[in-house]
């Protein structure tokens, strides 16, 4: 499929003066793309040359459509010497090689150089014809839409979630060629981003070949990575999961537009297996063997799922004669759970303890069961981990097996996506991780990866096995990390197992009406959190509980997932940001030495991130993680751990005991009054904790619960109530004596360490809120101000005497200083919360540690927040009564509890809200009423630049200021207002968000995905302001390159914004600096709900449907 | 451990207002922390010296990297690599070339070069103002004073529209550019009772009358390379050189005498310092007219207001006139000269009277 690329250059502007003797410019452009070249004429003398060329016509194989970027240089002409390069411009074509998205680009970009950094700007416009072409063969993948965001994008569907897609490709790094010795620095860099731009290039078309192969459209969470692997080469890697999109159209049903891709799809995962097993040879037996094998056999997983198959594929007949036969199955599954290499992965529960099953079954669930005729698995599904004993196992043995269907054909049932749409989720295992240790070499021949594709393999061979033992066939939240240092790299993967709906995967006919079944069905959000695995054979000593909300099921006493909290849990109070820091002194080695000694210290810096992370969560009185991500980094003499998660509250989960110390000599006096000490500042932070993130749950009545769990013997001693305040009511002590209590032993000066560190964790101040995830459970009245930023800090450690205590004390400073410099510089917009915070940690050097944050803080308005969670008790209060029906007595309890004790009755957050407002420190009022009184002198010419500007911009709304000065408060209504001003402006704004939404708008089209890769060098580090100049400049132009990429696009904003990459290194002495960063993120067109209104009232659009919904709640 | 690398980045550029003026104020990032420190933002927001230092350190080190934008602001309302909401960049732009009262005065009516700038150090040290901030300002009269010099038309409008600044600030900066082209001498000591407003408003009434823009709005087209192209930075050669023509009212005597006795009759009974005025009135007349006549030579007008001070204000303010006797006299001295049938320059009178009647009545204080 030819196609043809048209490129015109239409001006320049802002130029640097070339020409020192007039101070001007006599600039030219040249447009290159693949091996052809076309030139402007020279434009003499002038800083804002109008070339208005030709169009510039390429003939090119879309292969190379795909793969190369158009490459434009702007040229300073020189008749008696060479000409001087003045800068270029990357323009990555892949978003016009489909149509939904843009259809031209065109505007401003920023003409870069890897040595000046941006130099003016040029005026590009490019188009692509395709030509149609039906050949089988091809190798290209157009039309393959890619999307950063690890969702389904807002206004599609999905028809089918294919899976998993994964591809690499290596090259040899230019950097290290013998030819970079004699090239000038500007050479090299050029060759490294265009080499990147290439392979980047490459890796998409391949993973779109491989998501067509599949019958997808889409890859939704697509992430790219570069390994600069140094000598060894460079490796760009990316993962994501391929789906079959339908675009949401605002008039057309859904549901015939969702069964014409389906048709042609449906064959698909089926045809691989032509073998038509029957079921009839006792399914559940064998696959247990499978579930908890650690290297599954290829054969038996497709037999498996040949009999599957048949299952699933006639929803809507078989349930009824299968339905019996799940009881009559008798299996007796064995596993002595002992898997070694679990202890480091699974990291889902520390209290240890033996679980004893009650063999009471409840009748309600068996009558359910029944009644379900079409809804077999997820009935079943939930009598199995909710039914205890014998029964169990068969239940969840035909539900893995008819789940995996769709799943064991693919050689990795692995998602990308960290949010679902409704009903997709069954059930979380818990976190699955894996890392290896691997000695670099040489990649001898970049054609054949192969060295690389087999360790990842390896590695997700791992995440696999590891999710079976969790009873789980998928694992989502799924990502992919490298830490490189010398010829040491660590590989590592994580993600959550999971039970998934396999509908989902196969045929999504059926989708709209099963949504809304599963919308009555699921019983209060709960189902996720029910354990997956048998209660008989955990894989892992977990402390089990039944369910909080609906009281039928089993629940663990925490729950750690690297997704983000599905949008139908329930939640008490607000989240927060949890985050486990750790150092590793390790002694500098060489090659093997140096594997062998990280790879054993790894258990240890798991383990111990792990109990942090644990220690913390109780701290602040929750009990489940939600998007934890786990960086280990290595470097040359130490490694670095760093968790971050949001906890929060789940309802279904049981309350978290406190945490107490146990000191091991109680004979000395002063000891144990240390030890109280401790205790009792530790009892302050957690009842401090509740208040802060308002986590009142509902005392329940331990009889309804029953007590299925028996206490743990070695613990009984310690059972004491460390959580509650003692004003509360006397009930409350029942319910204690069943809780358990976390233990701190403190052994030795290092345990004391760790208690105090835990405790030095200060939270946000008032107004402030952080999490690491999509959304802040909680909250969901955003207002419309956002601002993304990143920060960067790069600390030196003093080279005397490093301990792991001072380098984990130094590391936990660092990281807490940065956060209160971001509360603090982001004051102005309180109340605001700050969302998806993604730090990074890197060792560029012996004694240096580089943390690089990346978040975005969105404003709330405090007053809706009475509302929503008004509405959000009341929901959870009807779901729990519908689901109770027996127990009349406990939602009438809930009822009152609630009410009476919820510190945001309305008239209560009055005041609240009102004194805060006048409580907002001087400084921070100071500058905006500065500003109004400011305001009227500036009113008249605001007004007039803005003329100027809408003389430039045609259809330009002309808006009043006089609005905009009168309320100095409400800072954030201001600039809401001002938005379309700024639109009129001749830049218009981008905005650009880590998150897959803008709050308070909708995302009308997606127009592409940005992914840029830019170097930047400097040989003269002081005169550009030192490091920190030289960064600052370079990251304020690659936002500013960005932004511009997605102006040029038709956009107004980015979601999903990841900066993968920001690699910097130093040399002080030779004057000299130099940094690597990679971004990416899907280019978007967003309209304000407020503007939309008016749209529809013109034309009225059909509401958005469920599929979409996503972050629904939040937009 | 030491922060060897400490950035903020936003997409949207962060700009605190306090510290902008903190940094415009020329104090140094440790000066800043301190002032900032005593301002009692810890205590309000619960912050560490520390985190005040690096959020300083990074508002300064934005500061500085707009500070090449802002010497060309429509540059900072193009440029891509700062995204600053429209409201924020004329706030930018405002307080960067807002000036301090006391500096300019210090400067105005001096040629803005070289050996000015030398003294900057001694203006600082006079001032108070920091030698930075007297640094930025002179540089910013010097660019605004390069770009439009040689440019036709309204000062104020080119002013404003390379400028992007407000109207008030941009007439300000057209004062500053008139004196300077015009090297009043603002300085001496018996001038030094006047504020920078009394003189921009002086400037900007001889801006309107006296510049031969001021004739017609601009000739229709314009006389190529004629040496009037400077339209409202120049006062107009022709209209100082017709002045001379003024001087037969005091050099006839019978004139000075119809004058007088016209001007007399007029305000008889309405002056509480009649007599003061009577016996006065042709020191004050031959004072007025004289430093007309005189405008055409380079080194008299650069004394204009040293003049108008010595031959007008001060003989009044020794007796005491109050500042409404001046006015009616003023009033009815330009008015009565209609009278005067001998006398054929009425338009010229006017066009010199009304615009001198206002300057005396704004210097005239104390």
């Amino acid at each position: 499929m030819p196609g043809k690329l048209k490129v015109k250059i239409v001006a320049g502007r802002h130029l640097p003066v070339m020409d020192r003797a007039s101070d001007l410019t006599d600039a030219f452009v040249e447009v290159k793309f693949g091996n052809m070249t076309f030139k402007t004429d020279v434009y003499h003398k002038s800083l804002n040359p109008q070339w208005n060329s030709e169009w510039f016509k390429f003939e090119v194989d879309d292969e190379d459509l795909q793969d190369e970027p158009l490459q434009i240089t702007v040229l300073d002409h020189d008749t008696y010497s060479a000409n001087d390069a003045i800068g270029k411009v990357y323009i990555d074509i892949d978003p016009l090689l489909y149509s939904e998205a843009a259809t031209v680009i065109s505007g401003w970009f920023p003409i870069y150089d890897t040595i000046h950094g941006i130099r003016g700007e040029i005026n590009v416009v490019v188009k692509v014809d395709l030509f149609n072409d039906l050949n089988r063969f091809r190798q290209s993948s157009c039309g393959v839409k890619f999307f950063c965001t690890t969702s389904i994008p807002k206004c599609y569907r999905a028809v089918i979630i294919h899976g998993f897609v994964e591809e690499l490709v290596v090259n040899e790094d230019p950097e290290y060629q013998w030819i970079d010795r004699i090239r000038t620095p500007r050479a090299s860099n050029e060759a490294r981003q265009r080499l990147i731009s290439l392979m980047s290039g490459e890796l998409q078309r391949k993973i779109g070949l491989k998501v067509l192969e599949m019958r997808g459209n889409a890859v939704v969470g697509y992430l790219q990575c570069f390994d600069l692997e140094g000598e060894s080469g460079l490796v760009v890697r990316a993962i994501g999961t391929a789906c079959t999109l339908d675009k949401l159209s605002s008039t057309a049903a859904f549901l015939p537009a969702c069964n014409s891709p389906s048709k042609e799809m449906k064959e698909i995962p089926f045809n691989e297996d032509p073998n038509p097993n029957t079921h009839s040879s006792g399914p559940s037996t064998p696959l247990k063997n499978q579930t908890y094998s650690f290297s599954p056999s290829k054969s038996y997983s497709r037999q498996s799922s040949s009999s599957d198959t048949d299952l699933s594929l006639t929803p809507k007949t078989a349930p009824y004669p299968q339905g019996p036969r799940i009881f009559l199955c008798p299996s007796s599954p064995s596993l002595s759970s002992g898997s070694p290499h679990l202890k480091k992965s699974c990291l889902l529960s520390e209290s240890s303890l033996t679980p004893h099953h009650s063999s009471h079954i409840s009748p309600v669930v068996l009558r359910k069961s029944v009644s379900f005729s079409e809804e077999l698995l997820l009935a079943a599904s939930g009598m199995g981990s909710g039914s205890a004993g014998k029964e169990g196992g068969p239940f969840k043995a035909l539900l893995r097996q008819q789940t995996q269907s769709a799943l064991e054909q693919r050689e990795f049932p692995f998602f990308t996506l960290t949010a679902f749409p409704p009903g997709f989720l069954v059930h979380v295992g818990g976190v699955v991780s894996a890392r290896s240790v691997k000695l670099l070499d040489r990649i001898h021949n970049p054609d054949e990866p192969e060295t690389r594709d087999a360790w990842w393999a390896e590695i997700r061979q791992e995440i696999k096995s590891h999710a079976k033992a969790l009873g789980c066939h998928a694992v989502v939240g799924y990502s992919e990390s490298t830490s490189i240092c010398e010829e040491v790299c660590i590989l590592s993967a994580s993600g959550t197992a999971a039970v998934l709906n396999p509908r989902f995967l196969q045929d999504g006919t059926v989708e709209g009406c099963l949504e809304q079944r599963q919308e009555e069905n699921l019983p209060a959000g709960c189902g996720f959190c029910h354990i997956p695995y048998d209660e008989l054979n955990m894989p892992f000593p977990a402390h089990l509980t039944y369910c909080y909300s609906c009281r039928k099921q089993k629940v663990p006493d925490v729950l750690f997932t690297t997704i983000d909290l599905p949008t139908d849990a329930t939640v008490i109070g607000k989240g927060c940001l949890i985050q486990a820091r750790l150092c590793r002194l390790k002694k500098k080695a060489q090659a093997e030495a140096n594997a062998t000694a990280i790879s054993n210290l790894l258990p240890f810096m798991e383990y111990e991130v792990h109990t942090q992370l644990m220690n913390k969560l109780k701290l602040k009185g929750m009990n489940a993680l939600f998007g934890l991500r786990i960086q280990i980094t290595v470097g040359e003499n130490m490694l670095m751990g760093l968790a971050s998660a949001t906890g929060v509250y789940l309802t279904a989960l049981p309350t978290p005991g406190g945490i107490q110390i146990a000191g091991k000599t109680p004979n000395d006096g002063s000891y144990e009054q240390h030890i109280s000490h401790m205790q009792k500042k530790i009892n302050d932070t957690i009842a401090k904790n509740k208040e802060l993130y308002e986590i009142n749950p509902p005392e329940i009545p331990e009889e309804i619960i029953g007590s299925p769990i028996p206490e743990p013997r070695q613990r009984s001693r310690l059972l004491r109530s460390q959580s509650e305040s003692s004003d509360e009511v006397i009930e409350l002590d029942l319910s204690h004596g069943k809780k358990d209590a976390f233990v701190l032993e403190i052994d030795d000066t290092d345990a004391m360490e760790d208690v105090h560190s835990l405790l030095t964790d200060v939270p946000p101040p008032s107004g402030f809120y952080s999490c690491n995830t999509e959304i802040m459970p909680g909250i969901n009245n955003w207002t419309s101000e956002i601002q993304m930023f990143t920060s960067v800090r790069v600390s030196r450690l003093s080279n005397i005497n490093l301990t792991n205590q001072t380098l984990n004390k130094n590391f936990n400073d660092l990281c807490e200083n940065l956060l209160k410099s971001l509360y603090f510089k982001l004051r102005s917009m309180i109340p605001c919360c700050l969302c998806h915070v993604n730090f990074t940690v890197s060792l560029p050097e012996d004694e240096l540690i580089q943390v690089t944050v990346t978040a975005v803080a969105i404003t709330f308005d405090k007053h809706q927040a009475v509302q929503t969670t008004k509405t959000h008790v009341e929901k959870s209060l009807q779901r729990a009564s519908t689901d109770n029906e027996e127990l009349l007595q406990f939602p009438l309890e809930l009822c009152t509890d609630s009410l009476g004790s919820h510190p945001f009755s309305p008239a209560k957050e009055h005041l609240e809200s009102a004194s805060s407002n006048s409580g907002i420190p001087a400084a921070q009022r100071a500058t905006s009423i500065d500003y109004s009184s400011f305001a009227d002198r500036c009113n008249s010419w605001i007004e007039l630049i803005k003329l100027k500007a809408q003389t430039i911009r045609r259809g330009s709304i002309k808006t009043t200021v006089s609005v905009e000065k009168a309320s100095p408060l409400t800072e954030g209504h201001f600039r809401q207002r001002s938005a379309p001003a700024c639109a009129n402006s001749t830049v218009g704004v981008v905005k650009m968000t880590p998150l897959s939404f803008i709050p308070g708008a909708k995302i009308t089209k997606y127009l592409g995905i940005i992914n840029m890769f830019f170097i930047r060098e400097t040989t003269s580090l002081r005169e550009e302001g030192g490091v920190s100049g030289f960064l600052h400049a370079f990251i304020a132009e690659v936002f500013a390159m960005v932004r511009a990429h997605v102006a040029a696009l038709g956009g107004n904003a980015v979601v999903s914004y990841i900066m993968k990459q920001c690699v910097f290194m130093e040399n002080p002495n030779k004057n000299q600096a130099q940094c690597l960063i990679n971004v990416s993120g899907d280019a978007v067109i967003f309209v304000r709900e407020s503007e939309l209104e008016i749209i529809s009232t013109q034309q009225p659009i059909a509401s958005c449907q469920p599929a979409c919904g996503g972050g629904e709640i939040a937009t | 451990m030491t922060n060897e690398l400490d950035i903020f980045v936003g997409n949207t550029t962060l700009i605190d207002e306090d510290v902008y003026r903190l940094w415009l104020d020329g104090y140094s990032v440790s000066d800043a922390v301190g002032l900032r420190v005593r301002s009692g933002i810890l205590e309000q927001t619960g912050a560490t010296a520390g985190v005040l230092q690096s959020d300083t350190m990074d508002h300064y080190r934005t500061f500085h990297m707009l500070e090449r934008l802002l010497h060309t602001p429509p540059k900072l309302l193009h440029q891509l690599v700062f995204q600053i909401p429209p409201s924020r960049q004329a706030l930018l732009i405002e307080r960067y070339y807002a000036f301090d009262e006391a500096f300019v005065r210090e400067v105005l009516g001096k040629k803005l070069s070289k050996g000015t700038k030398k003294d900057l150090d001694d203006i600082s040290t006079k001032t108070g103002v920091t030698l930075k901030s007297c640094r930025r300002q002179f540089d910013n009269f010097k660019r605004v004073f390069k770009v439009v010099e040689e440019m036709r038309g309204s000062l104020a409008g080119n002013i404003q529209q390379h400028f992007l600044l407000s109207d008030r600030l941009a007439r300000d900066y057209a004062a500053v550019v008139f004196f300077a082209n015009n090297r009043f001498e603002t300085g001496k000591k018996k001038l030094q009772y006047l504020t920078f407003g009394d003189l921009a408003f002086c400037a900007e009434l001889m801006i309107q009358n006296w510049t031969p823009g001021a004739v017609g709005e601009q000739p229709p087209d314009p006389p190529p390379y004629s040496q009037v192209d400077d339209m409202d930075v120049d006062l107009d050669k022709e209209f100082l050189q017709d002045l001379k023509e003024l001087k037969v009212l005091v050099a006839d005597k019978d004139l000075l005498d119809l004058h007088k006795s016209l001007v007399c009759t007029a305000l008889r009974g309405k002056l509480s310092v009649f007599p003061e005025m009577e016996a006065n009135f042709k020191n004050l007349s031959r004072g007025l007219v004289n430093i007309a006549s005189k405008l055409t030579h380079t080194k008299d007008v650069r004394d204009l207001f040293v003049d108008l001070v010595e031959k007008f204000i001060e003989p009044c303010r020794s007796d005491r006139w109050p500042l409404n006797d001046v006015r009616l006299f003023l009033n009815q001295y330009s008015a009565s000269v209609h009278s005067l049938d001998g006398f054929r320059h009425q338009a010229l009178w006017d066009r010199y009277m009304v615009t001198l009647r206002s300057c005396l009545l704004r210097m005239y204080h104390d």
